[in-house]
């Protein structure tokens, strides 16, 4: 990224290999997306809150004061208190955190489980292929959230069983993704070639296809990201949040949804926007890259 | 036709078929004991083993998946554990109600959502265009009580212009009704309006650029009915076909929506039923919501294999 775009300058194409290139003006078209800016510096406020969210908070999330209980903003506490008189700003910077490890957790599951399903049933078709699509359309007929409440009753709501179940789900949608991606792939020279070589099938798939379609997995893998916290969040509303004992957005606005019609408007929208804010900040990305891979 | 229409059946069926296994031995495999489950762990084995018996859970799980199954045929979706009463009892007058609120939501967000494709269409790639594709983009995203409870803030508490709960009073008429419906509808429109936005933008365009369209202007046909007569005909069907893949997405905001606004539909009867662990009534609106998301995708199947007939004989992929 050091190069400065000057129409006089001989362009470097002897020095580096064509693919290079094509990844070095990528990213320099993807940084430069005004979309791509906007969505870093939300997440990027979100995650720098998960980091250090409990050193800047300025009083303890978890502290009860009762006979300051659902206090309106105030300059001792910029966004009003909660039924237990706790700081709603502290509990918005600090429950940063529990979703920023969920999610991403769950998406990578996903992603890597969604990758070797895609490239095998993509690279190999036939039965296998037949077999897993229609288990993968099965599950997809049904929401996440609902799947997830099956889980949930099954196995109780911890953190395990929610990244496991969005993992699962979620690997099925990009096993999709990957496996379409697979199958423009396998019919290009550079996979027959690799074939006459006599190349070993996982090689095949791993060595040669894999780089070849990383493009859409990491949009997918934004995408997904964006809709686990969209998920997790929903559960946490619902009441299927893992513990209660950590601040979190999604369970702060179930508990004081009921009290608006009191009046009471800051222990909901500030989370709200907290939830709003991370996700648009994700998609926002996810946006410019796919918009940089299609070019 | 009918051998493409025989084949989008039968893989439906298939699907339908595994999504039972998957729902049945999800749910019935794990937990372990159902007795034990229901009555906590402090009750008398002997108890447990005599509720076992009557709800027939003591058999083998194949015998029990097969009457499950057999049942579901006769229109005997089981008992509700936590109520006592048919599964179908419960689910008659959720359906109707959640099909209500859908549809005014449908009839909200098409008009909506294929104006703004068009007009973004139309502004390509200027701040109009950026608005509305991002913007739209962007609000779809939003998990459902997160737009919900804005909305109730804004219209129901500072603008105190509409109710906060769906439920109209009992014999209120049907504008009155919607009145009731309308926050909650819109909730539904923020998340359903970017993506088919979007599509039709994408139509639209693809129209734009076509040679017919470009014949139309050069002829000296007029703007208007260029638009009407080339582009919007061309690119508005297959939006609708693509509209119809979207009722997934509806009945998950449903489960959401419906909580929020304390709405007796299908997608509280499912919260419900999964926080009092109501497996019986889990597993059939599992099912009935699977059933209704394969019909609406094999009715835009064929909606768009009828307009492009390109598709239909290329084999399915």
């Amino acid at each position: 990224m050091t190069t400065i775009e000057d129409p006089a300058a001989p362009i470097q194409i002897p020095v580096r290999d064509e693919a290079t290139i094509a990844r070095g003006e990528r990213i320099r078209l993807l940084v430069r997306s005004p979309g791509f800016i906007f969505g870093a510096i939300l997440v990027g406020f979100w995650v720098f809150c998960a980091l250090f969210g409990a050193l800047i908070a300025p009083q303890d999330p978890q502290a009860d004061d009762i006979l300051n209980k659902l206090g309106a903003p105030s300059g001792d506490h910029f966004f009003g208190t909660d039924r237990l008189g706790r700081d709603v700003f502290s509990r918005v910077l600090v429950g940063a955190r529990e979703i920023l490890i969920t999610a991403p957790l769950a998406t990578l599951l996903a992603t890597v489980v969604g990758t070797a399903i895609g490239l095998v049933t993509g690279y190999y078709r036939g039965l296998v292929d037949d077999i897993t699509m229609r288990i993968v359309d099965a599950m997809l007929s049904v929401p996440v959230i609902i799947i997830a409440f099956l889980a949930i009753v099954a196995r109780g709501a911890s953190r395990l069983t929610i990244i496991l179940v969005i993992g699962f789900v979620f690997s099925m949608i990009i096993a999709k993704t990957v496996r379409a991606a697979v199958l423009s792939e396998r019919e290009l020279d550079y996979v027959q070639a690799a074939r006459l070589r006599n190349e070993r099938s996982p090689y095949i798939m791993f060595a040669e296809i894999l780089p070849n379609v990383m493009g859409p997995i990491v949009v997918e893998f934004t995408v997904r990201l964006g809709y686990a916290i969209f998920t997790i969040a929903t559960l946490a509303f619902l009441g299927f949040g893992a513990d209660p004992s950590i601040p979190d957005w999604g369970r702060d606005i179930e508990q004081h949804y009921t009290f608006i019609s009191a009046g009471v408007w800051w222990t909901v929208l500030f989370p709200s926007l907290a939830i709003a804010t991370l996700i648009i900040g994700i998609n926002l990305i996810a946006d410019a890259l796919a918009q940089t891979f299609e070019r | 036709m009918g051998r493409f229409l025989l084949k989008r059946l039968g893989l439906a069926a298939i699907t339908l078929f595994l999504l039972s296994v998957i729902v049945f031995f999800g749910t019935q495999v794990l937990p372990g004991n159902v007795g034990r489950r229901i009555l906590g762990p402090f009750a008398d084995q002997s108890a447990v083993d005599a509720l076992n018996e009557r709800l027939g859970t003591d058999r083998g799980l194949l015998t029990q998946y097969w009457d499950w199954l057999t049942g579901l045929f006769t229109g005997d979706f089981g008992t509700s554990l936590a109520q006592n009463v048919p599964v179908t009892e419960l689910m008659g007058n959720a359906l109707v109600n959640s099909l209500k609120l859908a549809a005014f939501a449908f009839v909200l967000v098409v008009p909506l959502a294929i104006f703004g494709g068009v007009v973004a269409a139309l502004r390509r790639d200027r701040l109009t265009d950026r608005i509305i594709t991002i913007g739209g983009l962007s609000l779809s995203v939003v998990p459902e009580f997160v737009s919900g409870i804005i909305l109730i803030l804004v219209f129901g508490l500072w603008l105190d212009l509409l109710p906060v709960s769906a439920r109209a009073p009992a014999g209120a008429s049907i504008p009155t009704q919607l009145e009731y419906l309308l926050l909650p509808a819109l909730t539904l429109v923020i998340l359903l309006f970017g993506y088919i936005a979007r599509i039709t933008r994408a139509g639209t365009i693809e129209a734009l650029d076509a040679d017919y369209t470009r014949t139309a202007v050069l002829k000296g046909l007029p703007r208007r009915t260029v638009l009407k007569r080339h582009v919007l005909r061309n690119s508005l069907l297959p939006t609708i076909a693509v509209v119809a893949t979207q009722t997934g997405y509806l009945i998950g905001g449903l489960v959401v929506v419906e909580t929020l606004f304390n709405y007796p539909g299908m997608g509280r009867l499912i919260f419900t039923a999964a926080t009092q662990k109501d497996v019986p009534v889990l597993e059939a609106a599992v099912l009935v919501v699977g059933t209704i998301f394969l019909i609406a995708m094999l009715f835009a199947d064929l909606l768009y294999s009828l307009l492009n007939p390109r598709i239909r004989y290329s084999g399915t992929e």
